[in-house]
């Protein structure tokens, strides 16, 4: 895909406002992808996490809001712990959940009203109270 | 010090102690034997009063003060009856010590959430997993003077999983990528620790509820590789990572053809077996895939 790079466009509205929330310079991602390598859930994303955030910094706001990748991190920290830049890429993908979510509209990824019962009685607090966090506004 | 045999009945240490809501329900297992190891070894944990739950999750948004407010709470209250605060679930230690931390560190956050919980906390709580009381307070040289019976040749894989290690300049736990703490606890009951290269991966976490598929993949994987490293069981520290690897081994068996199964068994449960606990208190029958054959053909009920 062909795109056009400008001083305003990597310096968009929605990577500012992904750095604010996450405390994160995108801009030191260098792109070396030690963070889509360890990722233990990239085989399930549509964008590796770097790529997500080079996408970000070129203005492609649709392209990342509509991938899954930060609906897959699970937050397990690895890309934190071996980023060479010192990123804290967990806080990025965070940070892009909490886009969507802090919407007035309210998009929760998970309806928690559609948990069957039998799930419920399943499933342990841990996961449940973790996964609410993560998924609905 | 000298920690010998005889002294563990003359030390009487005890420890604040805060279960958290799995703990108190479908983990019944890790909290009921930790409870009845820590009798054995001469220290007490005495329960946190008035606990809640800590959020089961260290909010990642700079701006997600809310979110710290329940394990700030928890803090402030163990100040109040002591000066640690131990745990035995890994996501709990990681939310209570994470937030510890950021309190001890952030004079701004610090002011915001003390006004906010309207208590007054400064980050002066230690906040201990039960496995650093295991080694640094009680020593496994003096568990294995204890031991009653022989786990020799049992060989256990110890899946640390995350949230004990990570982030490690805050948690200040163990080595980022090889840690040991898990292995010498292993030595110390005479397992056989089973090295094997997906012991600090992530077992899906919250994905069980996000995205089951994929936490299932994440838990095959880790399960896999234990086995082809020859590990007969699991040992795990988290009521979440043992959901994922434990109780999801249906949905893998549904997937995966000729997958032999493994027990996972929490640490707290193998320690009461060397121990000598009487094996009902150990309430392995809450565990999904039965561990007590295996324990049966070691010898050991």
């Amino acid at each position: 895909m062909k795109i056009e790079i400008s001083r305003g466009k990597v310096h968009n509205a929605f990577a500012q406002k992904v750095e604010e929330i996450s405390g994160q310079n995108l801009f030191a991602c260098y792109q070396c992808g030690n963070c889509t390598a360890g990722c233990p859930v990239s085989f399930a994303m549509d964008l590796g996490p770097h790529q997500v955030i080079r996408y970000s910094l070129l203005g492609l706001e649709e392209e990342v809001l509509e991938c899954n990748t930060f609906w897959m991190c699970a937050s397990c920290l690895q890309c934190t712990s071996r980023c060479p830049k010192g990123l804290d890429i967990a806080r990025i993908m965070e940070a892009i959940r909490l886009v969507i979510l802090r919407r007035k509209e309210r998009l929760d990824r998970l309806e928690v009203a559609e948990l069957s019962d039998e799930f419920l009685e399943r499933i342990p607090q841990i996961a449940l109270i973790s996964g609410f966090r993560k998924f609905t506004s | 010090m000298d920690r010998d045999r005889s002294s563990l009945r003359e030390r009487h240490m005890e420890f604040l102690y805060f279960p958290g809501c799995t703990l108190n329900t479908k983990a019944q297992n890790l909290d009921e034997a930790g409870r009845g190891c820590a009798k054995v070894l001469g220290f007490e944990l005495k329960e946190l009063s008035n606990w809640t739950c800590c959020g089961a999750t260290f909010p990642l948004a700079k701006d997600d003060i809310m979110a710290l407010a329940p394990p700030a709470r928890l803090l402030a209250r163990a100040k109040e009856e002591g000066s640690t605060l131990t745990t035995l679930c890994s996501v709990c230690f990681n939310v209570i010590k994470r937030t510890n931390q950021l309190i001890k560190g952030d004079e701004e956050k610090r002011e915001k959430i003390n006004t906010f919980i309207e208590m007054n906390y400064q980050g002066d709580v230690q906040v201990l997993h039960y496995l650093e009381i295991l080694k640094r307070e009680v020593g496994f040289d003096t568990m294995k003077g204890a031991l009653k019976r022989n786990l020799q040749g049992m060989k256990v894989a110890p899946f640390y999983g995350c949230m004990l290690l990570r982030p490690f300049e805050e948690m200040e736990f163990d080595d980022k990528e090889a840690p040991k703490i898990f292995e010498e606890f292993l030595d110390a009951i005479n397992c056989e620790p089973v090295d094997f290269p997906y012991k600090i991966e992530c077992c899906g976490a919250f994905q069980s509820v996000g995205a089951p598929e994929v936490a299932v993949e994440c838990a095959y994987a880790i399960l896999n590789s234990a086995l082809r490293n020859g590990a007969e069981a699991v040992t795990t520290t988290c009521p979440l990572c043992q959901f994922n690897i434990d109780n999801m081994q249906r949905e893998i068996h549904q997937r995966y053809n000729g997958f032999p199964g493994i027990p996972i068994i929490y640490f707290t449960q193998l320690l009461g077996v060397a121990l000598g606990l009487p094996v009902e208190t150990l309430e392995f029958h809450r565990n999904d895939v039965d561990p007590r054959p295996l324990l049966k053909k070691k010898g050991l009920l």
